[in-house]
Formats: structure tokens, sequence, C-alpha cells
């Protein structure tokens, strides 16, 4: 099979989909971070109450309902995170945060056993997406493709808006520099606000395109944390392209390792994130230089 | 126009200023001399909002200033750091345009065409990178983006710090211009000759207090506080 064409293209769409559902993940944490080096570990809860929300709103109206309105939803809990929680334990240092923010995680975790149950859930594929399609030589699951075109969509468009417009020139600014970006005029505060509002609306639409895919148990958040931490770390702190990098990276050699190596795929990608830390400390594209 | 009263402030626990009180006036250039670590930079960041007041009161316009950054550079008064802070992931242009798109109001008197007017090799350079500027390029920029917060008051910290002299002898003609053009200013400089010839007034800090005030002309004729508390 390893010598069959089509088997490398599905690898590869498939690598490609995983990169996605990480770009989707990582990129909102990674900016959260840089802007205000906030710490928020929770952020994989987010994403598992994106599914949760999709999973409920999909058996009232159906996948679309799910999709448009999981995020807006997830957002919302992240406002809530915010005004609650987050925005007081700004100044408190990184230990604190990571406490508190782990804390969170098991917090949410039970909160989701409580309304939902511990039977893992499953949404339908939409009707529309349902199938294969002929890709590349290969029929590939529609639903995938999707979620590949909806990634790349939101990278074009985080792209646009961070490097075109004066909003994004804002967000970088403050990134590279939050006391000279203030003393400019600019509202530190409430540019992290919407930040995080648009990087908790980004987990929870990770959450709801990976629902039909992987059954949504309470603890999907937890699983998904490490491999996002892992896309930052190697991709750099707080930058688009490190985040669309370190997600690739991961997806890439997650998905070649279980074929090519099976016994090792479990330890490449750390072995590769501890090469990234010791030749490259701050990754590969930090935003900082 | 802008009044300091009794400020203390400092880094965390270290106190840096121990009630320094100051006045700056309208259409005047105050400069602000002394040795390292007088507390200098120390002021100019209290009055930014960058480090906290921990007591004594500034005020500007006679109201008291707001605690955050933010807020205090809305009122009016535009901040060139030491560091200069240029954002480097951004080209020369955003750097000049993040600051013209919130104060470029319609008739705002600086604008994009105006900085380029005043500082002709930014205009040459608009679409590097902050990081590819050399450092005389960067203060003019720093300059340039103060300039186009249209501010009421410019502060200014050690403008000519490890640049060459010929880009220092450009930047105090150009601060000259904005001087004759009555902008008011505060000054942090290590350069004696160059504070004194564009400031009409200073003052001396030592020890986190002023320790003495006067003219340009009166300190210049003073080697008793240049020799104590400046060690020209």
């Amino acid at each position: 099979m390893a010598h069959d064409l089509g088997f490398w293209t599905l690898q590869a769409l498939n690598a490609l989909q995983l990169s996605m559902l990480l770009f989707l993940l990582s990129i909102g944490l990674t900016v959260i971070f840089g802007l205000m080096h906030f710490v928020n570990l929770a952020h994989g809860s987010l994403y598992a109450l994106g599914a949760y929300f999709a999973a409920s709103l999909a058996a009232i109206g159906g996948y679309w309902m799910g999709f448009f309105l999981a995020p807006v939803a997830v957002a919302g809990v992240g406002i809530l995170l915010y005004s609650g929680l987050i925005k007081r334990m700004r100044k408190s240092g990184p230990m604190a945060q990571v406490l508190v923010t782990f804390g969170l995680i098991f917090a949410l975790l039970d909160l989701t056993r409580i309304f939902w149950g511990d039977l893992a859930l499953a949404i339908e594929v939409p009707a529309l997406l349902d199938g294969r399609t002929a890709i590349l030589g290969i029929e590939y699951p529609t639903y995938r493709i999707f979620i590949i075109a909806l990634g790349l969509f939101i990278f074009g468009a985080l792209a646009f808006v961070l490097g075109r417009t004066q909003i994004g020139a804002m967000i970088r600014a403050g990134v590279d520099n939050d006391a000279m970006a203030a003393c400019l005029g600019i509202n530190v505060e409430r540019l992290f606000f919407i930040v995080f509002c648009v990087g908790c609306a980004l987990a929870g639409l990770a959450g709801v395109v990976a629902a039909p895919l992987l059954s949504v148990t309470p603890d999907m958040g937890l699983q998904i944390l490490i491999p996002t931490l892992i896309v930052i770390v190697i991709g750099g702190l707080g930058s688009l392209k490190g985040a669309v990098t370190g997600s690739l990276i991961y997806g890439f050699v997650q998905t070649f390792g279980a074929v090519l190596a099976p016994q090792l795929a479990s330890v490449l990608i750390y072995a590769l994130l501890a090469a990234v830390l010791v030749i490259k400390p701050v990754g590969l594209f930090p935003a900082k230089g | 126009m802008l009044e300091l009263n009794a400020v203390e402030s400092g880094y965390g626990e270290t106190q840096v200023l121990h009630g320094l009180t100051l006045e700056a006036q309208t259409g005047r250039v105050l400069a602000i001399l002394g040795r390292n670590g007088a507390g200098k930079s120390t002021t100019l960041k209290t009055i930014m909002g960058l480090l906290p007041l921990k007591s004594g009161q500034i005020a500007f316009d006679g109201k008291p200033i707001a605690g955050r950054p933010f807020d205090i550079a809305k009122s009016g008064i535009a901040y060139v750091p030491e560091t200069r802070d240029i954002f480097p992931s951004l080209t020369v242009r955003e750097n000049l345009e993040i600051a013209a798109k919130r104060f470029g109001s319609n008739g705002a008197d600086w604008t994009m065409e105006r900085v380029v007017d005043l500082f002709p090799r930014l205009g040459e350079r608009m679409d590097n990178g902050g990081t590819q500027l050399s450092g005389g390029e960067q203060q003019m920029l720093a300059i340039a983006r103060a300039l186009l917060m249209n501010p009421r008051l410019l502060i200014l910290d050690e403008p000519t710090e490890g640049l060459a002299p010929i880009i220092v002898k450009l930047i105090h003609d150009k601060l000259q211009e904005l001087k004759e053009a009555g902008l008011s200013m505060i000054l942090v400089e290590q350069n004696f000759g160059f504070a004194t010839s564009l400031a009409d007034d200073v003052v001396v800090v030592g020890k986190g207090q002023i320790v003495w005030t006067g003219s340009s002309d009166d300190i210049r004729a003073d080697d008793t506080v240049q020799h104590t508390w400046l060690g020209v």
C-alpha cells in the first residue's frame, strides 16, 4: 500500500484536516497569550463546550444551527469567565493563572457531566456534507474536506485582519509592546477582551466541527489541550504564522508517524517538541523576535 | 499646563521619587536634568501612568490626571520613550498610522504628509519593517508617531541617546521648529548643551526631588549646580 500514490494523498489530507482543527484551537490561545501574557489552560474546555452546545442545538435545529450558534454561545461563556475570573487574574502572575485555569478545566468538566451526562454524544454529519468527493485522484469524505476548507478560510480571514486592517495593526502593536501601545491611546484591555472573545468562539467552532468526527465526551477538552500547547510552543507564542506552522507540523508528524512508525508515533511529537525547545526555545515564529 | 505635586513613585518596592514637585508651562520647553538614576525617566513614566503614583498629585490643565496610560494619551500627552519602542511587527507606515488614525480627525494639525515633510527620510522607508531602521531613523519615527497624536504636550526621554552627532543636530533643529510652532514639551536629556539650547526652563533632579529650578541661561552660568548635580 505504501507505494500507492492515493494512499499518501489520503494521509496528507488526514494530516491537513487534523492540522486545521488544531489551528482553530491554537490561534486563539496563542494570541491571547501573546497579547496579555495570560495562560488560559481552560481553552480546551471551551472546545468541549462548543461540541456539547452543537450537540444540543443540532438536536433542536439541525447541524447548521449548532454550527452558527455554538461558537457564539462559547464566546458568551468566555465573556462570563473573563469578567468573573480572568480580568481579576490579569496581574497575578503565571503561576496563579495556571492554577486557576487548571481548576477551571475540572469545574467545566463536571458541569458538562451534570448537564449532558457521562455518555458520549454523537452528531450526524449534515446531509449537504455527507458522502465522499473525488479529490486529487481519491475519494475523500466531504465533511473532512469541509474542515480543511474552513480552516484555510479562517486562516485567510485572520491573516487579512491581522495583516491589513487597523485593528490587526493594533493587535500586533499590543503583542509587541503593550505599554507603548497604551501610550498611543490604544485601549489594550478592550482589545484583549475582543481577542479573547474571538479566540473563545474559534475554540467553540473547533469543537463544533470536530463533533461529528469524534464522539462528544466530557474529557475531550482535556485530550486536545496537550496537542494545542505543543502546537503553540513549537510555533512560537503570539503569532498567526507560528500557530499555522505548529499545527501543520503536529498534524503531519502525528499522522505520518502513526503510518510509518506506529511504535514511535506517540513519542515522535514529544521528541520534536524537545528538539525545538533545545534548538529554538522561543519556537519557530514567535511574535516577539 | 502640567503640575506634579509631592509625587512619590518607583518600581515595585523600590521608591525612586521622594516628593517631586515641578510645573511645565504652556508653550514652553522644560528640560529635566540630573545624573543617571536621579529619577528623570521615572518622572516621565509616572506622568504617563506607566508607573503607579504612590502619593502626591499630577494635574494636566488643572485637572487630576487619569490613571491609565491610554486615558492619559487621550487627554493630549504624547510620549517618546528612551527606548523609542518602535513596534517591530509593524511597518513604518503602520507605526505612524496607528497614531494618525486615532488622533488625526479632520483639521488635525499633524498629518502623515506633514510628518514626512518634517522627516523626509521616513517617507523613503514607509514600507520597511520597524526593526530595519537605524537608531536615528527609529528616533525620527518615534517623534513623528508622537506628533501624529496631535498632542498638547510632547514628552521626550533622552532623544539623542546613542545617536551620531549629525543626527543629534537634525533632531535638535526639528525640535527647535516644533518649539517655535508653540508646542509644549518636557525633555529629559543627558546632553547638557542640547537640552539647554532647546529649553526655556530647567529643573535638576537629584535623589528623587527637584534640587534646582531656573532658566537655561541661569544654569549655563551656574558652575556650582553643574558640578554638584550634573557632574558637567
